[in-house]
């Protein structure tokens, strides 16, 4: 691993985050502000920095982003 | 029995007030609602287990489906026990799908290290050395991962195993929270705590991380 990965993955975020409960309650939300382009960081904050920190939510982020998406974002409110 | 205005909020889109709707009917029409939802969280769980595909290539065709049915089984209970806390904030589409996708995600995790140790301390230092080797990256560096390595010593021993098995060793943090008996929200707090503890220690120690990582002097 490079320095600035290793740093990153061993020190994580410096911004508040939510935790991984926080994190499910709100991916639903999160990944159609994601999709629809809204300003999601604005409206949910601390959900970017956690799925920079928890490599296991940041996976059910991209899963649920790629699904719905595939699915089409007209689709998206 | 649950009606639609039990909620916490009636969703704005006409397709999830409809599936709450149903979903909290009686009789035919709520048992092919749950029919079609069962569809969907399978739906789900193949998108999901096809993405992993890759890290079981031990399993065959029919146990990927298994593992999809078991999914889908599972995240049908959670969003019918569930489903007065779906807030309307989503469609109700997108909200199911988080559980479908979370279970087939923690069973091929779980699946995917099944049998296999979890690796020990020492090759995460082989990592941290390599990150800062002086040939490579300078002395300051050097001066950084040793005080580094010596903070993570100083950590709690459980802040230090979650650390060095999910931040260093890349341990999927589900796999280890069954190991340990614990959750997944447990232990990402321990490597929260363990992440504070060594930013504070670092910046005492006059070394200023930034956001990325980045050290600044």
């Amino acid at each position: 691993m490079k320095r600035d990965q290793v740093l990153g993955k061993v020190l994580g975020p410096a911004a508040p985050e939510l935790t991984c409960e926080e994190c499910f309650e709100e991916l639903d939300r999160y990944v159609e502000l994601v999709l629809a382009g809204e300003p999601a960081e604005e409206r949910i904050p601390g959900m970017a920095p956690h799925l920079q920190g928890c490599p296991a939510c940041a996976d059910d982020f991209r899963s649920l982003r790629d699904l719905v998406g595939r699915e089409g974002i007209d689709s998206i409110r | 029995m649950q009606t639609p205005a039990d909620t916490a909020a009636a969703p704005e889109d006409e397709s999830s007030r409809l599936w709450l709707e149903r979903l909290t009917d009686s009789g035919p029409r709520r048992d092919a609602a749950v029919a079609e939802l069962h569809d969907l969280l399978l739906k789900a769980a193949r998108f999901e287990i096809g993405r992993r595909r890759a890290t079981l290539p031990h399993l065959r065709g029919g146990d990927h489906e298994d593992l999809a049915q078991q999914s889908a089984d599972d995240a049908l209970m959670a969003v019918l026990r569930k489903l007065d806390q779906f807030r309307g904030e989503s469609r109700f589409t997108t909200w199911a799908y988080k559980f479908a996708l979370l279970e087939a995600a923690v069973k091929v995790r779980r699946r995917a290290w099944q049998g296999r140790e979890i690796p020990v301390e020492a090759e995460a230092w082989a990592a941290l050395a390599d990150a800062g080797e002086p040939a490579v990256r300078g002395a300051e560096d050097a001066e950084l991962f040793r005080v580094l390595r010596e903070e993570i010593e100083r950590l709690t021993p459980r802040q230090r195993e979650v650390l060095v098995a999910v931040a260093l060793n890349g341990v999927p943090i589900d796999v280890l929270a069954e190991r340990l008996g614990s959750s997944r929200g447990a232990l990402y707090k321990n490597l929260h705590d363990a992440r504070r503890s060594l930013r504070d220690r670092l910046a005492r120690r006059g070394f200023r991380i930034d956001g990325d990582g980045e050290e600044e002097r």
